[in-house]
């Protein structure tokens, strides 16, 4: 689908499936066209070009929505001067969900004991467990949660995350959207990456790991060249970084190193084990997400290719050298 | 396809669940019939001073209804707050993502919301024709009298099509605050105005307030208000036309744009 404002692409021939039984990650920094995608998908929002189905259905067919998806959009999507009960009352009963109901939902999140004040005194993060709540309300078959996380304390941190993983292995479908790669490193199975309105990847989480989350060890020595032969004579993979220095893939490569530097009597001047974390991964999926998307549409490990770029050296030729011959 | 009965049910519980209805709806009421008891009270008083066109135009119905002009407007604040709120807290997001037919929510909404305003509108308009009648003591007109029904009862109907077409306009502008602020000053000065104007006369008589209000005077030039080109169904159904164009544009708003 395609959603255009005035001259702003928002959201760009973006096409995606999310699957009963796993928590989906909706990945993208802020402005990517997540929120847009998810109104979209409630048919709150028209898109310029294609539509969303849920099971074959556009939302606005679909029979009392609140029993079949649930959605979480904004924390404060509520009328302040009603209480919180019956805000979640009025939702309820235009889809004929039993008031007993209502209840139930206002205990699972926690906010019984706020049930009758108003939802304008509701902190930030008692505005998001309310919405969360009338997400739940209709016990839906999918849900979707916009940044769930804003605003809460940890402890409501790590409910939402235990939330969202008993949802999906209840078999329900769980879409979430957030800007923090680390988030969704805890609670998603699969990822969905947007970047200015593009598919930048869709990917299981293992896979999205196992292609990013490249450790090695970074080696620094004056005596460059003779370091180079050392470890071309001891059969180590080194890939020569822009600013003189060197990485060895693998955690473990540090103790090998620092052996075969004694053998030839060599100075090190820096011998790290180096971890790139999957915020930077996603970062550097992000940043050139134009450019990534114009090479490799959707091929997820494209953007986390490894290699020099993750050294401080990225994008000098020849880092890009090195690439070559290693590979 | 979701009916309308458990829709209309949450409209309602929408409309009774927030302070803003009962303030409104109570205003309304107590000063539509203090207004209008006090003029005539005041009517009563100075009865023997009127003249010539005022005396023989004399209308103790329409005297009654004096405060109809004051109390409207917490009848639009009314009509404006029960649209209004749903855009102003962000509600509107979750409303349709809990009835996604638009058409339906809108009829729904507007329906609980008229019902209300109509019963609250004829208690107003019988408790201020009644209250302004003992008043006016041996001035008063009857319930019985030819055509004082009709004003009673047109009382209400004004009062009730004055907040659908504040709903209306409300639904258009998306906004609480741009509709009062287009509505208040229209009611309270432009319309009034135009009225006095002498070139404009002719078509302030169109506007919705004055063409309706037609509806509440026994004496058709009441009060030396001049005579109007339509009768009181005739002005009812001018007023009916605009409610009609301001609920059809708020349909065509909700049901285009993005929420």
């Amino acid at each position: 689908m395609t959603k255009r404002y005035g001259k702003t692409l928002a959201v760009d021939n973006l096409s995606f499936q999310v699957h009963p039984g796993h928590v989906t990650g909706f990945l993208g920094p802020n402005g990517a066209g997540k929120s847009t995608t998810m109104r979209i998908m409630l048919d709150l929002d028209a898109p310029t070009a294609g539509g969303v189905r849920i099971d074959g259905k556009h939302y606005r067919e679909l029979a009392e929505p609140l029993s079949y998806m649930g959605a979480l959009l904004e924390a404060k999507a509520m009328h302040g001067g009603r209480s919180a009960y019956n805000n979640l009352l009025c939702l309820a009963q235009s889809n004929r969900i039993p008031r007993a109901r209502v209840d139930e939902v206002l205990d699972i999140v926690g906010l019984s004991a706020v049930a009758r004040k108003k939802s304008k005194g509701f902190s930030l993060g008692m505005g998001q467990r309310l919405g969360i709540a009338s997400a739940l309300l209709g016990d839906p078959k999918i849900l979707m949660f916009d940044e769930p996380v804003n605003g809460l304390d940890p402890e409501g941190i790590h409910w939402i995350r235990n939330l969202m993983k008993n949802l999906a292995a209840q078999g329900r479908t769980v879409f979430v959207s957030s800007h923090l790669m680390s988030e969704m490193a805890l609670t998603a199975d699969h990822l969905i990456v947007i970047g200015q309105g593009r598919l930048l990847a869709d990917t299981s989480m293992a896979d999205f790991i196992a292609t990013n989350s490249r450790s090695y060890v970074r080696v620094r020595s004056p005596q460059h060249e003779e370091l180079k032969d050392a470890f071309q004579r001891a059969g180590l993979t080194a890939v020569e970084v822009g600013d003189g220095s060197f990485e060895v893939e693998g955690a473990d490569a540090a103790k090998a190193i620092g052996e075969l530097a004694a053998q030839n009597s060599l100075t090190l001047h820096e011998l790290s084990p180096q971890q790139a974390s999957l915020e930077e991964a996603f970062m550097q999926m992000t940043a050139g997400s134009v450019e990534y998307h114009a090479h490799h549409p959707g091929d997820p490990t494209t953007p986390g290719a490894p290699g020099p770029q993750w050294g401080p050296g990225w994008g000098g030729a020849p880092a890009g050298d090195d690439t070559e011959k290693k590979g | 396809m979701s009916s309308p009965a458990p829709v209309l049910q949450s409209e309602w519980t929408k409309i009774r669940t927030v302070a803003s209805t009962k303030w409104t709806l109570l205003l309304a009421l107590l000063v539509t019939v203090a207004l209008g008891a006090v003029v005539s009270a005041v009517m009563n008083n100075t009865f023997d001073d009127l003249e010539g066109v005022e005396l023989a135009t004399f209308d103790p119905t329409y005297v009654s209804f004096a405060g109809t002009s004051l109390g409207q407007l917490a009848m639009i604040v009314f009509g404006v707050l029960v649209v209004g709120t749903e855009y102003s807290s962000g509600m509107i997001r979750t409303s349709l993502q809990a009835v996604p037919r638009r058409g339906l929510f809108y009829v729904c909404k507007i329906a609980a919301a008229t019902a209300l305003a109509f019963v609250v509108a004829m208690l107003t308009s019988f408790l201020t024709f009644f209250l302004g009648q003992a008043l006016l003591g041996d001035h008063a007109a009857s319930i019985g009298d030819e055509n004082v029904l009709r004003a009673v009862v047109g009382g209400g109907l004004y009062m009730t099509l004055i907040a659908m077409l504040a709903m209306g306009v409300a639904t258009m502008l998306r906004s609480s605050m741009l509709s009062l602020g287009i509505l208040m000053p229209f009611m309270f000065l432009v319309s009034p105005i135009l009225s006095a104007v002498p070139g404009a006369k002719d078509f302030a008589r169109y506007l919705p307030d004055q063409a309706g209000s037609r509806i509440m005077r026994v004496v058709p030039n009441a009060l030396n208000s001049g005579e109007t080109p339509y009768g009181p169904w005739g002005g009812i159904g001018i007023m009916l036309l605009w409610v009609a164009a301001a609920l059809i544009g708020g349909y065509l708003v909700l049901k285009n744009r993005d929420a």
